[in-house]
């Protein structure tokens, strides 16, 4: 009997694979939808991210009423699952199968570097809404990619710029994750910080999976000034308590990178965020009135405020669906695309006025934020404002790309 | 014996002869498939014909396709050249850690695999000048053979691996088969009456891990070249745990059962997760109705009733 049993499982499962083989074939026809793909992290560590990104794409599209140029907008979604091999099949299935006109999404750095040699083989218009390493538009672009959201280092450079300008701050120590994404936050920081008469005093780096950081808190050099942190998700929130619980907030305020206290995890945190000062492009207690309006109905639609990642989608699809109108929809002629693509400019983003420079990276405002409670609930409150601030800033770019890709041990920590 | 090998090669076959009518996306997963099959394959020999589970195979999987991507990307290496060092890499990892490994049996050999399997993972993700850490390496091209057709493109590349999946089941065919083969076995059922028997049983076993690295090397180089990006996603405990499964679901110490269980794990994974975000719920439940109706893999259990033991065994 077991194996009868085994025999109608082996069947039924052949079957379906067969099934699954002749699977729908989708052929593009000109006149027929516009599709786009989406990769996001639907399941897995980064699920609630995924969904602010997928919630903002769909925001902006049900306000287009999902149509472009008298045709109707497909949007196919696919789960990378938070990882890079399952993103990269993912995406050959939406290019492949799918027929896609355009691919966009993805979040972490992997995923990137990956999918610029498969967009440029496939010659698929791509953007990237989220994904940040510097590299990604600089020493390594690619023809067919681009980035609609921002580069690692793009904040800190004015950021350390404001430090140096607008408080005592002159020796920093910088505590984060030991990732490309870290680097680069403190190789900007610190690149600028130092031109401007600061010192980095201490680099600590912290794992991936860390659980405790008390034993990183601990090496903190006592006669620093102030403490950059670069910490995301669980993490920030994990890190944030524990630095308040070291009583050193007085004496050594906390700087951060935009991420440390993103809206995705800011209303999980407590006082112990109050007073934070941190950068990026874009803050959702910006008050201009076109952000507050994305707030909104934003608000109305996911249960909760917008992130950066939501912004970055809504206006990734935004940028994707005027790219469409200004080829008259004729996406088809995927050069046509790619060149409209990089010929976007917005100037009423929920963000601000957005451009794009010649590797394909967004010129824009940057924030200076200060973690404050208003209306009883916390938010990041912008304090300064930077416009148009290019992935270089005032660094000419030539001389920039001679330079290597902010790492670990670039800049070297002379003061260390 | 025979009408197995006649079974598989039909099968083979099969699939070369469908392939021009598929549309490229469920041809880019049989690829997968087919280099997963290399993979589970080599860990059957482990597992089904020693006797050694393992945890930890994807750590020469993953050194041979780091092997790969360095070479071909940082230095340019050719096919030839990197398919060499990929093998001797995978080779050397396995002979290093099979000293470490084979002291050990049962529960202890799956934590020494396990423990080994996360040292390979933690050189990837630290060892950032070699293996660029968790960004991994991308570019890796396809090999460049002189062939008349272009290995770009997945029709020609899924006959190159169709012949590579061949030629890998064949050779393991002859070793299972082999008396070499037939020692494993004995020791899979009885290590100390081999040993009184007067076989060496470490070497046995030794040489068999070896072995089995060196074709899971083969499948990590395949895989570089596939997919054209090397993680340490790779050489993950996921990784190995996923190979594990392929094994028992299709059976162990059948060696088609793990290309079959390997087969029916990329598709469900890849086409369920298309339409449903439940997908994981759906393999759990695969496995699980697996080990309930049919505990010794599919194919173990087709084969059972093929041949039934003599008394009354089931």
């Amino acid at each position: 009997m077991n194996v009868k049993r085994a025999r109608i499982v082996a069947v039924v499962v052949l079957l379906g694979l067969a099934v699954s083989l002749g699977g729908p074939t989708a052929a593009a026809a000109q006149g027929g939808p516009i599709k786009i793909g989406l990769l996001a992290p639907l399941t897995g560590a980064f699920a609630a991210l995924g969904k602010d990104m997928l919630n903002g794409t769909e925001l902006y599209l049900d306000e287009v009423g999902r149509q472009v140029a008298g045709r109707k907008i497909e949007l196919i979604v696919e789960d990378t699952e938070g990882n890079t091999a399952t993103a990269l099949t993912k995406a050959r299935k939406l290019v492949d199968q799918d027929k896609i006109h355009v691919l966009t999404g993805g979040l972490l750095a992997s995923t990137g570097y990956a999918l610029h040699p498969f967009a440029d083989a496939q010659k698929i218009p791509t953007t990237y809404p989220v994904m940040a390493s510097d590299d990604l538009t600089q020493r390594k672009p690619a023809k067919w990619v681009v980035r609609t959201g921002w580069a690692t280092s793009q904040p800190m450079h004015p950021f350390a710029d404001w430090v140096v300008k607008n408080t005592k701050h002159r020796k920093v120590v910088t505590i984060a994750m030991d990732y490309a994404f870290g680097w680069e936050t403190v190789g900007g920081f610190q690149r600028t910080f130092e031109e401007g008469g600061g010192q980095i005093v201490q680099k600590i780096w912290t794992p991936l999976n860390t659980n405790d950081f008390a034993p990183f808190l601990a090496q903190i050099k006592p006669d620093a000034d102030a403490v950059l942190a670069l910490m995301v998700g669980r993490l920030a929130l994990q890190f944030m308590k524990q630095y308040e619980e070291t009583g050193r907030k007085a004496k050594q305020p906390l700087l951060g990178g935009g991420t440390t206290t993103d809206e995705s995890v800011l209303p999980q945190m407590g006082d112990e965020a109050l007073g934070a000062i941190t950068a990026l492009h874009y803050s959702a207690a910006l008050g201009t009135p076109q952000n507050q309006k994305f707030f909104k109905v934003f608000e109305a639609k996911a249960g909760k405020i917008p992130s950066y990642y939501s912004e970055a989608c809504y206006t990734g699809a935004r940028w994707i669906v005027e790219a469409i109108k200004a080829v008259g929809g004729k996406v088809e002629d995927r050069e046509a695309l790619l060149a409209a693509l990089r010929k976007v400019e917005m100037r009423d983003a929920p963000r601000g006025p957005i451009s794009v420079d010649r590797w394909g990276n967004p010129i824009q405002t940057i924030y200076v934020r200060k973690v404050e409670r208003v209306g009883g609930k916390l938010q990041n409150t912008v304090i300064a404002t930077m416009p148009a601030v290019s992935q270089f800033w005032k660094y000419n770019p030539d001389e920039y790309l001679k330079l290597p890709l902010y790492t670990r041990e670039y800049p070297p920590c002379k003061a260390c | 014996m025979s009408r197995r090998v006649l079974g598989a090669a039909v099968v083979l076959a099969g699939l070369g002869v469908i392939a021009p009518f598929l549309p490229s996306y469920p041809l880019t997963l049989l690829i997968q498939a087919l280099i997963s099959a290399i993979f589970a394959m080599s860990l059957d020999v482990l597992l089904g014909y020693t006797g050694l589970p393992s945890l930890g195979h994807a750590a020469y999987f993953g050194v041979a396709a780091y092997a790969v991507a360095i070479l071909a990307v940082e230095r340019g290496a050719g096919f030839a050249t990197c398919l060499v060092a990929a093998l001797a890499a995978a080779a050397l990892t396995a002979a290093l850690f099979g000293v470490l490994a084979i002291r050990a049996t049962g529960t202890y050999f799956l934590m020494i695999t396990l423990a080994l399997g996360m040292v390979v993972w933690g050189l990837a993700f630290r060892w950032v000048s070699m293996t660029k850490g968790d960004n991994g390496i991308s570019g890796v091209a396809r090999p460049a053979l002189g062939l008349p057709w272009d290995l770009a493109m997945p029709l020609p590349f899924f006959y190159f691996t169709l012949t590579c999946a061949g030629l890998a089941w064949w050779l393991l065919g002859v070793l299972v088969r082999s008396p070499f083969g037939m020692s494993l076995k004995g020791i899979r059922e009885s290590e100390s009456r081999m040993q009184s028997l007067g076989y060496n049983v470490w070497l046995h076993k030794y040489l068999a891990f070896v072995l089995s690295g060196l074709f899971a090397g083969f499948a990590g180089a395949l895989w570089a070249y596939y997919n054209g990006f090397v993680s340490p996603v790779d050489v993950q405990l996921v990784t190995s745990v996923e190979a594990l499964l392929m094994v028992a679901l299709g059976g162990s110490g059948t060696l088609v059962g793990p290309a079959l269980g390997a087969l029916l794990i990329v598709f469900l994974k890849n086409f369920v997760s298309v339409y449903t975000k439940r997908w994981l719920l759906i393999l759990g439940a695969v496995y699980i109705g697996v080990i309930l109706f049919a505990p010794r893999g599919i194919v173990g259990a087709l084969r059972a009733e093929a041949t039934p033991l003599p008394r009354g065994e089931s």
